[in-house]
């Protein structure tokens, strides 16, 4: 299956409330280490043939993303993935 | 005059939206998200609620529904558009109206009486206010914080296309304490608070929502006379 993975996240100068939350979380959990934590969202999108990343650009332009705020990277799923 | 009040999937305050079109005299019409026909209205609004379930973004994909396709090329053609908290939303995702809204600073859902300073009365939806007049309607959302590039605020203010702006305390950490803005030509505006539930005594903190609803129908008004739109600079 050709599958590709857009990876949305937002701007570094957006502020990311819901990362500040899990990261003040975090030394509850005994972790004190971690400066920072931001949230993204991953997008596996399949193709009926093979993958397409100009197309998949499109759609995480269009759609997946908003430019405004966020940035997106878009590839195809590695083997090493896959397994 | 006929304002138009659109119904996505997950609409929750397109009724209160038509009621209040209909207490400061205009008819309300309904429109489905999934009609492309404005059915020849004067005006619309889009309204509160979680379109689409709020899925991806607040307003992602309502943004591409058959309805909205019309709205856009209507609103650069200068028709009237109100959006309300996700109808404001979805004119950011539709880049009617620059920036976006985003979860609120403080990750809790507000809902209160919000007092807020009106500012640009130069548009199609606040020419009944007086530059600076307080006004109390209701906040409540989620994701309402507004963020934009600097320039783009500064854009912004430089022009005067903040038309309200939150006061006695920012409800979602949107920057600036901006409540609401307008494009460029005076005739699309969105809000995050909801005038719509602050048209009567019974129901709401203030009558303050009406003036948006009856400014519309001055600017139109005006239009239909010939006379200087009353929204904008067209």
């Amino acid at each position: 299956m050709a599958r590709v993975v857009v990876d949305v996240m937002l701007k570094p100068e957006i502020l990311d409330p819901q990362g500040q939350a899990v990261a003040n979380a975090l030394p509850r959990l005994g972790v004190t280490d971690v400066s920072s934590v931001r949230i993204g969202r991953r997008i596996e999108i399949e193709f009926d043939g093979e993958p397409d990343l100009d197309r998949a650009r499109e759609i995480a332009d269009k759609l997946l993303a908003n430019p405004v705020i966020e940035d997106y990277a878009v590839r195809v799923e590695s083997a090493a993935e896959v397994a | 005059m006929r304002i138009g009040v659109v119904t996505f999937p997950g609409s929750l305050d397109d009724g209160d939206a038509a009621r209040a079109a209909r207490i400061a005299g205009a008819e309300a019409v309904r429109l489905w998200h999934g009609d492309p026909d404005l059915h020849g209205v004067d005006a619309v609004v889009l309204p509160g609620g979680f379109s689409y379930g709020d899925y991806l973004r607040c307003g992602a994909i309502a943004r591409f529904a058959p309805v909205m396709e019309s709205i856009i090329d209507a609103a650069r053609g200068g028709l009237p558009v109100l959006g309300i908290c996700n109808g404001f939303q979805v004119l950011c995702e539709a880049h009617l109206l620059p920036g976006a809204l985003t979860r609120n600073q403080h990750l809790h859902f507000r809902n209160r009486d919000q007092w807020l300073k009106v500012e640009a009365t130069n548009t199609a939806w606040t020419n009944g206010f007086t530059p600076g007049q307080e006004i109390l309607i209701p906040v409540k959302n989620g994701e309402g914080c507004f963020v934009a590039d600097p320039a783009t605020l500064d854009k912004l203010e430089a022009e005067g296309r903040v038309i309200a702006r939150y006061v006695r305390g920012n409800p979602n950490g949107s920057q600036r304490d901006i409540a609401g803005i307008t494009n460029e030509a005076g005739n699309v505006v969105g809000i995050m608070p909801h005038p719509e539930h602050a048209v009567e005594a019974l129901t709401g903190p203030s009558l303050d929502g009406l003036g948006f609803f009856t400014s519309v129908l001055r600017a139109l008004a005006g239009a239909a006379a010939g006379g200087q739109l009353a929204g904008g600079q067209q």
